[in-house]
C-alpha cells in the first residue's frame, strides 16, 4: 500500500514536470514540423513570457489568469514581429545560418532581459486556490501540479482538436505533409508559418510562466533548458503533437525520478536513452519518416 | 582497405597535355602564396611584441587550432554539429588524467596519445551518427557531448568532477624547454610548432583529391552518391580525422593551462568554437584563424568590462551575420575583392 | 545475342495508394539508343530512379549486366557500370565547371581517396576532364563557376559529370530540357559520339530528339509499358497518338 501511493506520488510528479516541458516544447514541434526551422531560440520565447506573466503578478499585482493572458498576447506579438522581420528572410538558407541566427537571438533576450529585470531568479507567488494539497482519493497531492497536468491535458486535446477539426489545422497538417503540394492548392503558407509561429510562442510562453515555481526564471532560462526542449521535439517526432506529449512526459518523468534516485548524474541515462531512440527512430516516436 | 593504400599512392606526373586557363588554375591551386606567410610572421612577431601577453597569445593559437578540426567536418564536409567539444574534451581529459595520475607527463606524445583517444571517439560516435542528417544529427552531437560531460562528472573521483584536476605536471618539451606557468614564452613557441604541423597537414587534405570530394558532399551529397563516390566512408574518415585535431587542441589547451575541468566538454564550448568558424569563414582554410583572433580578441577586452553588453552585442553580431554575412569575414573579403575585380574590368 | 547490360523484372514500386511503376518487364542491350516517352506522371522518372538505386521497389527486381543489384546503392551500381543524369540539374555548384567534372572522373580512376597529393598533380583526370567538356563545347566555361551559367550550360555540365564515369549503361532524364534548342545538337552530338557498345535509355519529350537518336521505343503511361517498336511504328500507333493529341509531337 505505502508502495502504491508513493509510486502515484511520484508519476505525478514526473507527468506534472513533463506536463511543463510539453507546453512549452509543443510550440517548437509545430514550428519545426512545419516550416523545417531549426528554432533554437524558441526556449527564449519561453523565457520571455515566462518574465512577462511573473512581472505582471509581483509588480502590476496583476491575478494568475490576467497574466497568463497577457503573457500569451505580449510574447505572441513579439514572435510575429521577429517572425516577419528577422525569420522570413531565413526560410531559405541553410541550417547553419538558421542555429547561427538563433544563437544570436538567444544572446540577445539573455542579454536584454538581465539589462532590464537583473539577473536574479524571480520569485514566484502561486494563487491561493493553487496551493496546497488536493486529496484525489488514493494520495493527497500538491494542487498544483494537478493544475498543470489537467491544464497539459486540456491543451493536447485542444491543439488535437483543432488540427483534426478546423480547416486552419487541416491547412497546417497538409502542409506538414507536402508543402508544395499545399501551396499549390492555394494555401497561403506565408501566413500559416506566421499564425502558427504565434501561436507556438504563445503557448510557450504560458509554458514559461506556468513552469516558472517549478524551473524558476532566471535570464539563463533560455540556454539551461534548451537541451530538454530539443530532446522533446526531436524524440516526439517533428509536427507531431501527440508525439512531443509523450515524448516529453516520458522525459519529465524519467528526469523526476531520477533527480530522487540518482541525483549525481542520473542525466547521462536521458542522454543514452536519446541517442539510441533516434538511431532507431531518427524521424522520432511519432514523425514522418523521410521519403 | 584499398582505400587506405590508395591514400598516399604516387601519381602520375607527367605535365598536363591541354593547356587551358582554369587548368593552370587547377594545378596550381595548392602552391604556397605569398600572403600565406602573414599569419606566421604575425604570430612571431606576437612573441616579441607582446612578451606580458603569451597567455592570451597560447590561448588563441589553441582556439585556432580547435576552429581549424571544425572546419574540416563543418565547412568542408558540411556536417553541422553543435558537439565537437567531445574531441577537445576527450583530448584534454586524456592529458590531464594521464599527468594528473602521475601515469604520463610527455608532452609531444601525450598529444598524440590526446589525438588517438578523441579519433577513437570520432569513430565510434561517427559511424553511427552519420547516418542521420539534420536536426536529428545535430542532436545526437549535442546529447554524445552531454553524454561524456555527464561521464565525467559521475567519475568525479578520478576526473575531479566539477572542479577538475589542478596544477598538472607536464614534463619539459623535447627533455629542454620547460612549461613556465608565469611566463608563457614556451607554451607559446610549442603551442604554435604544433599548430604549424597541424595546419600543414590539413592544408594538405584539403587540396587533396580527398578533400575535393568533401566539398563535392558538402555542395550536393546526392551528386556524389550518384558519380559512385563512398560519402558515408568519406564522411566518417573526414569526422575522425576532424576528432583527431580537435583532441590534439584540447590536448594542448590542458598542458598550457596546466589544468582541466569539465569546460572543456561544454556546449558552450562548441558553440563558441562555431560561431569563431563561421565569423571567420568555413570552408576557407583562414576562416579559423581570422575568426579566433576577431572573436577573441574582442572577448577579451569587452567581456572582462561589461559580461552582459558583450552578450547582447555577440548575439547582434551573429544575428547579422547569418543575414547579410553568411560566409564570414572573409567572404565578405572575397566578394570586395570580385566586385573591385569586375568594376576595373580585369 | 547482343549481351543485356541492364533489365528489370516485374518491377514495382508504391507511394501510399498510388502504383506508381506497375510490375515492368524491360531490357537494354549493349549498343541500345532506346527513348522512354510517356505523358507527364507516367512515372518514367521513377522507373529511372529505381534503376538508378536512388528508390528501392515494392516488388521485382532489376539487373545490372546480370548481377541482381535490387539492394545494391547508388554508389554501388555506378561502380559496376551504371551513370545516370537528373531531370533537374545536381550539380557542385559553389565549383568550376571544370572542378565539376574532374571530382567525376577521380572517381572512376579511383584518385578521389588520395589524401597525400594534391588534385593538380593528377593531370591525367585533368586532362581527361578538360577533354569531355572540348566534348560538349564546355571549354569556354571551364573556369567558370557552375551557379554562374544559364541553365542549358548547366544542363550539358550535367551530362559531362555522367560521361566522365565512362559508364556501360547510361540514363539520362530529359537532357534537353532547358536547353535551347539551337543547342541541343550538342547533345545529340556528344551522345552520338559515345563508343557503340555503350547502352543508353533517354527519357524525352523533344520528339526530334527522340527520332534522330532512338533505334527502339517505349511508351510508358501510367505506371505500365505501353507500346514499344521502332520510332517509326510508335508513330504510327493510334493509340499512342491519341494519348499524344495535344502535347508536342512530330507532324
Amino acid at each position: 500500500m505505502d508502495f502504491g501511493i508513493n509510486f502515484a506520488s511520484i508519476l505525478l510528479g514526473g507527468l506534472a514536470a513533463g506536463t511543463v516541458l510539453f507546453i512549452i516544447s509543443v510550440g517548437l514541434s509545430v514550428t519545426m514540423g512545419l516550416m523545417g526551422f531549426v528554432n533554437l531560440a524558441h526556449g527564449a520565447f519561453a523565457m520571455f513570457g515566462g518574465y512577462v506573466i511573473v512581472l505582471a503578478m509581483n509588480r502590476a499585482q496583476l491575478g494568475f489568469g490576467v497574466a497568463l493572458a497577457l503573457g500569451f498576447l505580449v510574447t505572441a506579438a513579439l514572435s510575429v514581429g521577429l517572425e516577419r522581420l528577422l525569420y522570413r528572410r531565413l526560410y531559405r538558407a541553410g541550417e547553419l545560418d538558421q542555429v547561427l541566427f538563433t544563437i544570436g537571438l538567444i544572446f540577445i533576450f539573455i542579454a536584454g532581459i538581465t539589462l532590464a529585470v537583473g539577473p536574479e531568479s524571480q520569485p514566484i507567488s502561486l494563487p491561493a486556490a493553487l496551493r496546497g494539497q488536493l486529496n484525489l482519493g488514493f494520495v493527497q497531492y500538491r494542487t498544483y501540479s494537478v493544475f498543470l497536468i489537467v491544464v497539459g491535458l486540456l491543451i493536447v486535446a485542444g491543439i488535437w482538436l483543432a488540427f483534426e477539426r478546423t480547416r486552419i489545422g487541416a491547412q497546417i497538417r497538409a502542409t506538414v505533409d507536402n508543402r508544395r503540394m499545399a501551396e499549390s492548392l492555394g494555401i497561403n503558407v506565408d501566413r500559416l508559418f506566421t499564425i502558427t509561429f504565434a501561436f507556438g510562442s504563445g503557448i510557450a510562453a504560458l509554458g514559461g510562466g506556468l513552469g516558472a515555481e517549478f524551473l524558476g526564471l532566471d535570464p539563463q532560462y533560455a540556454l539551461k533548458y534548451l537541451v530538454y526542449f530539443l530532446i522533446a521535439v526531436s524524440v516526439g517526432g517533428l509536427g507531431s503533437v501527440v508525439g512531443v506529449y509523450l515524448a516529453s512526459l516520458l522525459l519529465g518523468t524519467l528526469d523526476f525520478v531520477l533527480k530522487l534516485y540518482l541525483p549525481q548524474g542520473g542525466t547521462i541515462f536521458i542522454y543514452a536513452l536519446t541517442i539510441l531512440l533516434l538511431l532507431w527512430r531518427p524521424q522520432g516516436l511519432l514523425g514522418r519518416k523521410e521519403a | 582497405m584499398s582505400e587506405v593504400s590508395s591514400a598516399v599512392a604516387a601519381p602520375p606526373l607527367a605535365g598536363a597535355a591541354i593547356d587551358h586557363p582554369a587548368a593552370r588554375v587547377l594545378i596550381g591551386r595548392h602552391r604556397w602564396r605569398w600572403w600565406e606567410a602573414l599569419p606566421w610572421i604575425a604570430a612571431l612577431a606576437f612573441y616579441f611584441a607582446f612578451p606580458d601577453y603569451l597567455g592570451f597569445g597560447t590561448q588563441l593559437l589553441v582556439g585556432i587550432l580547435f576552429a581549424l578540426a571544425l572546419d574540416l567536418a563543418l565547412g568542408y564536409a558540411g556536417i553541422i554539429t553543435l558537439g565537437h567539444a567531445a574531441f577537445f574534451g576527450t583530448g584534454a581529459y586524456t592529458v590531464g588524467l594521464l599527468a594528473f595520475h602521475g601515469i604520463w607527463s610527455e608532452p609531444i606524445s601525450g598529444l598524440l596519445l590526446a589525438a588517438a583517444a578523441a579519433a577513437v571517439v570520432g569513430l565510434a560516435s561517427g559511424l553511427v551518427l552519420l547516418r542521420t542528417k539534420g536536426l536529428t544529427l545535430l542532436m545526437l552531437t549535442i546529447c554524445t557531448m552531454a553524454l561524456l560531460q555527464e561521464g565525467a562528472n559521475m567519475a568525479h573521483d578520478f576526473t575531479g568532477g566539477f572542479d577538475g584536476l589542478p596544477s598538472l605536471d607536464i614534463a619539459p618539451v623535447l627533455g629542454m624547454f620547460e612549461f613556465n606557468p608565469l611566463y608563457a614564452n614556451t607554451q607559446y613557441l610549442y603551442t604554435l610548432a604544433v599548430l604549424w604541423l597541424c595546419f600543414l597537414f590539413v592544408r594538405t587534405l584539403v587540396y587533396s583529391p580527398f578533400g575535393q570530394s568533401l566539398t563535392g558532399i558538402r555542395e550536393n551529397m546526392l551528386r556524389m552518391h550518384a558519380v559512385g563516390a563512398p560519402v558515408r566512408r568519406r564522411l566518417v574518415i573526414c569526422y575522425v580525422i576532424s576528432a583527431a585535431i580537435a583532441g590534439i587542441a584540447g590536448g594542448l589547451w590542458a598542458q598550457t593551462n596546466a589544468y582541466v575541468n569539465l569546460s572543456a566538454l561544454d556546449l558552450d564550448r562548441s558553440a563558441t568554437v562555431l560561431i569563431i568558424l563561421i565569423l571567420g569563414g568555413y570552408g576557407r582554410l583562414y576562416g579559423a584563424f581570422i575568426g579566433a583572433v576577431a572573436y577573441m580578441a574582442l572577448e577579451h577586452f569587452l567581456a572582462r568590462i561589461y559580461p552582459t553588453a558583450w552578450q547582447l552585442e555577440l548575439g547582434l553580431l551573429l544575428v547579422l551575420v547569418a543575414l547579410f554575412a553568411r560566409n564570414g569575414i572573409l567572404g565578405l573579403g572575397e566578394g570586395l575583392w570580385r566586385r573591385y575585380h569586375i568594376r576595373s574590368g580585369s | 545475342m547482343t549481351e543485356i547490360r541492364l533489365e528489370t523484372r516485374a518491377l514495382s514500386r508504391q507511394f501510399g495508394a498510388l502504383l506508381a511503376v506497375q510490375d515492368i518487364d524491360f531490357r537494354l542491350a549493349a549498343g541500345a539508343r532506346h527513348a522512354l516517352i510517356g505523358p507527364n506522371g507516367a512515372g518514367k522518372t521513377t522507373f529511372i530512379n529505381l534503376l538508378a538505386g536512388l528508390l528501392s521497389p515494392s516488388r521485382g527486381r532489376v539487373l545490372l549486366q546480370g548481377l541482381d543489384v535490387t539492394g545494391k546503392t547508388q554508389a554501388e551500381r555506378v561502380k559496376l557500370g551504371l551513370a545516370r543524369t537528373f531531370q533537374i540539374n545536381r550539380l557542385f555548384r559553389g565549383l568550376t565547371v571544370l572542378e565539376n567534372v574532374c571530382i567525376s572522373v577521380a572517381e572512376r580512376v579511383g584518385a578521389a581517396p588520395s589524401m597525400i597529393y594534391p588534385v593538380g598533380r593528377r593531370t591525367d583526370v585533368i586532362d581527361e576532364a578538360m577533354r569531355l567538356l572540348e566534348m560538349l563545347k564546355l571549354t569556354a566555361e571551364a573556369g567558370r563557376r557552375v551557379s554562374e551559367l544559364p541553365y542549358g550550360r548547366q544542363r550539358l555540365v550535367e551530362i559531362a559529370i555522367a560521361i566522365g564515369l565512362k559508364p556501360q549503361v547510361l540514363l539520362l532524364d530529359e537532357p534537353a530540357a532547358g536547353v535551347p534548342s539551337a543547342e541541343s545538337h550538342i547533345i545529340l552530338d556528344a551522345i552520338e559520339s559515345l563508343p557503340e557498345q555503350l547502352a543508353v535509355l533517354i527519357i524525352e519529350h523533344d520528339m526530334d530528339l527522340v527520332f534522330r537518336f532512338a533505334r527502339r521505343v517505349t511508351v510508358m503511361v501510367s505506371g505500365a509499358l505501353f507500346a514499344e517498336g521502332t520510332p517509326r511504328e510508335i508513330e504510327a500507333n493510334a493509340q499512342v497518338r491519341a494519348i499524344y493529341l495535344g502535347q508536342a509531337g512530330r507532324g
